[in-house]
């Protein structure tokens, strides 16, 4: 962690962290701490009273029903972002694998949507699926399926699943590729050599050894789905209809910067927060055994 | 290769094709809708393939406000975007390798508890504390301005971390022969440190870049007057107020446009940005 040759105590390495410091107190700290506190407290619309209720807004929260759907519907959609991203990406890093002429071609023009950001990919697939215009409503529509995402729920929420997952494709395939590759040669031809054809080689022996990387792509796709998908959501159907499509960070800003429920948005804050953390917790668990090795 | 299957081979490239235009299928949708003109985006069925009216809509998108009165061109929305990416970047990428530089080559009290609070930034996304920071930047006045829209967002964890990991493999002897000779702290850190780790700087400035390019949530809450918007939520704004009557062509030019720079970015950067996701976000 420390150097051996190191520099000894003087201001210096007070000033250098200063400023990430300073951000980091005033910005995240400070306010985890304010949302921690205000959890705890009821106040009204315009911040005229507050009152002290302890665990209330989190009771509130267990007790609403609508938290609770909420809730699944976060859980749904993001193994369903997960599933669908992880396994396309997974197919086309094995296929790139395979193929030894116009690897880098193909993976320039796989990597694009990594860019581009989540409101903008939303915008992207709201036109397509547009119930009146949208090229692919136009071609359910030929074929006798009536397409409109504005007023069915299901429809609604395939649509914010596809957005999603098309966006991620682009990074689960880069760690595939990245994990495939450092798989040694000589494994897969020993395994050719007794006689396994390339799909047998694959469940037996590529996707033991990448297990690592799939385990942590499920983490980061999992947390992507469950806080960075705000603004494919806010693009497409803004919860809505019927709040089919709102997620738990949707749910957060709008119960707080919509609906003035500051007590209960706070709570909300903090059980992301507490998933959050499990999340990293995970992560850097499954890191360190990985150093082991 | 390891053994010669043509037919495994040809279904290899056939499934690839299919992912590219699976990927590509939007960009291409897109980039057609901003080549028509207003008339021709009203027709069902909408057109596959381009039509003449680009540049007329590239300088109608970059000139003129669209949707809504007095909303800012998409040119001047564009440099809100650029400013914002830049201070982001470059601010993370300064502030995180001055404390990664501290906590790994300095012995000084509390250096742990330092390194203990950085961490736990990584545990804290605005997403979960967005009415709090929003609190803290209203009471320091900072909405409508760019230190609001970026000072909040460059405390970083992921490229302390990082600087952290590349410091550490760098030898001692480079200290020690810095040292003798007479090179202090700051001399050492700017003539072999930084030079050292540049590819990790670069490669750590695409990410943040498109970082910063796309954030949305966060200028969403901290900018209400117009002249600060940024371009992704611009188009927010378009679809928005396009409820009756959609300008498609346009809100697709201004898609296009928010696209181009972090597409170009990650692909003139390609190898070095593969590289340095795959390794630093691990």
């Amino acid at each position: 962690m420390l150097k051996r040759v190191h520099f000894g105590p003087s201001v210096l390495p007070f000033l250098l962290v200063a400023p990430q410091i300073a951000v980091t107190l005033v910005f995240f700290i400070w306010p985890a701490s304010q949302a921690l506190y205000q959890s705890f407290l009821l106040e009204d619309a315009f911040g005229l009273s507050t009152e002290f209720v302890w665990f209330d807004n989190f009771a509130d929260l267990i007790n609403d029903g609508i938290y609770l759907d909420t809730f699944k519907r976060t859980a749904f959609f993001s193994f369903s972002v997960a599933f669908l991203a992880m396994s396309i990406a997974l197919i086309l890093a094995a296929m790139v694998d395979r193929i030894v002429k116009g690897v880098y071609v193909y993976r320039t023009l796989l990597i694009w949507p990594y860019a581009v950001a989540p409101v903008v990919a939303g915008a992207l697939w709201v036109f397509m699926f547009d119930p009146t215009l949208g090229i692919f409503a136009y071609a359910l529509n030929t074929i006798g399926y009536d397409w409109n995402h504005k007023l069915n729920g299901g429809e609604a929420m395939t649509l914010v699943i596809l957005a999603s997952t098309w966006k991620q494709i682009a990074y689960n395939f880069l760690f595939f590729v990245a994990a495939i590759q450092s798989i040694p040669k000589s494994l897969i031809e020993a395994a050719a050599i007794d006689g396994a054809g390339p799909l047998k080689r694959f469940w037996t022996i590529i996707f033991p050894l990448i297990t690592p990387t799939t385990f942590f792509l499920l983490v980061v796709n999992i947390v992507y789905a469950f806080f960075e998908t705000f603004g494919v959501i806010h693009a497409i159907t803004q919860g809505g209809p019927a709040k089919a499509t709102e997620i738990l960070v949707y749910k957060v800003f709008y119960d707080g910067f919509v609906g003035l429920d500051l007590g209960g948005s706070a709570a909300q804050s903090v059980i992301l927060m507490a998933i959050v953390i499990v999340m990293t917790v995970i992560q850097f668990r499954y890191i360190e055994r990985k150093v082991e090795y | 290769m390891i053994e010669n299957r043509p037919f495994i081979t040809f279904l290899a490239h056939l499934t690839l094709v299919l992912g590219v235009l699976l990927v590509a299928f939007p960009i291409w949708i897109t980039f057609v809708a901003s080549t028509h003109d207003a008339v021709r985006m009203t027709h069902v069925p909408l057109p596959l393939l381009p039509g003449d009216q680009f540049f007329v809509n590239l300088k109608t998108a970059l000139t003129e406000s669209i949707g809504g009165a007095g909303s800012l061109p998409v040119g001047l929305m564009m440099l809100n975007s650029l400013i914002m990416a830049m201070m982001i970047a470059v601010g993370k990428i300064s502030i995180s390798l001055l404390s990664a530089y501290a906590i790994v080559y300095f012995r000084f009290p509390f250096r742990m508890g330092f390194f203990w609070m950085i961490f736990v930034t990584l545990m804290l996304p605005v997403e979960v504390r967005i009415l709090p920071t929003f609190e803290v930047v209203a009471n320091l006045s900072m909405l409508n301005s760019y230190w609001g829209l970026t000072i909040p967002l460059i405390a970083s964890a992921t490229a302390t971390f990082m600087f952290r990991q590349v410091f550490l493999t760098i030898p001692d002897e480079m200290l020690e022969a810095a040292r003798v000779d007479g090179a202090g702290p700051m001399r050492f850190f700017w003539d072999i440190l930084i030079p050292l780790s540049r590819t990790n700087i670069a490669a750590l400035f695409v990410i943040l870049f498109i970082y910063g390019w796309n954030q949305y949530l966060w200028p969403l809450l901290i900018t209400t007057d117009k002249e600060m918007f940024t371009v992704v939520m611009g188009i927010k704004q378009m679809l928005e107020t396009a409820e009756q009557a959609p300008d498609w062509h346009l809100i697709m030019m201004t898609a296009l446009l928010a696209m181009i720079p972090p597409i170009f970015v990650v692909l003139s950067m390609q190898k070095m940005f593969v590289q340095g996701l795959t390794e630093t976000d691990k």
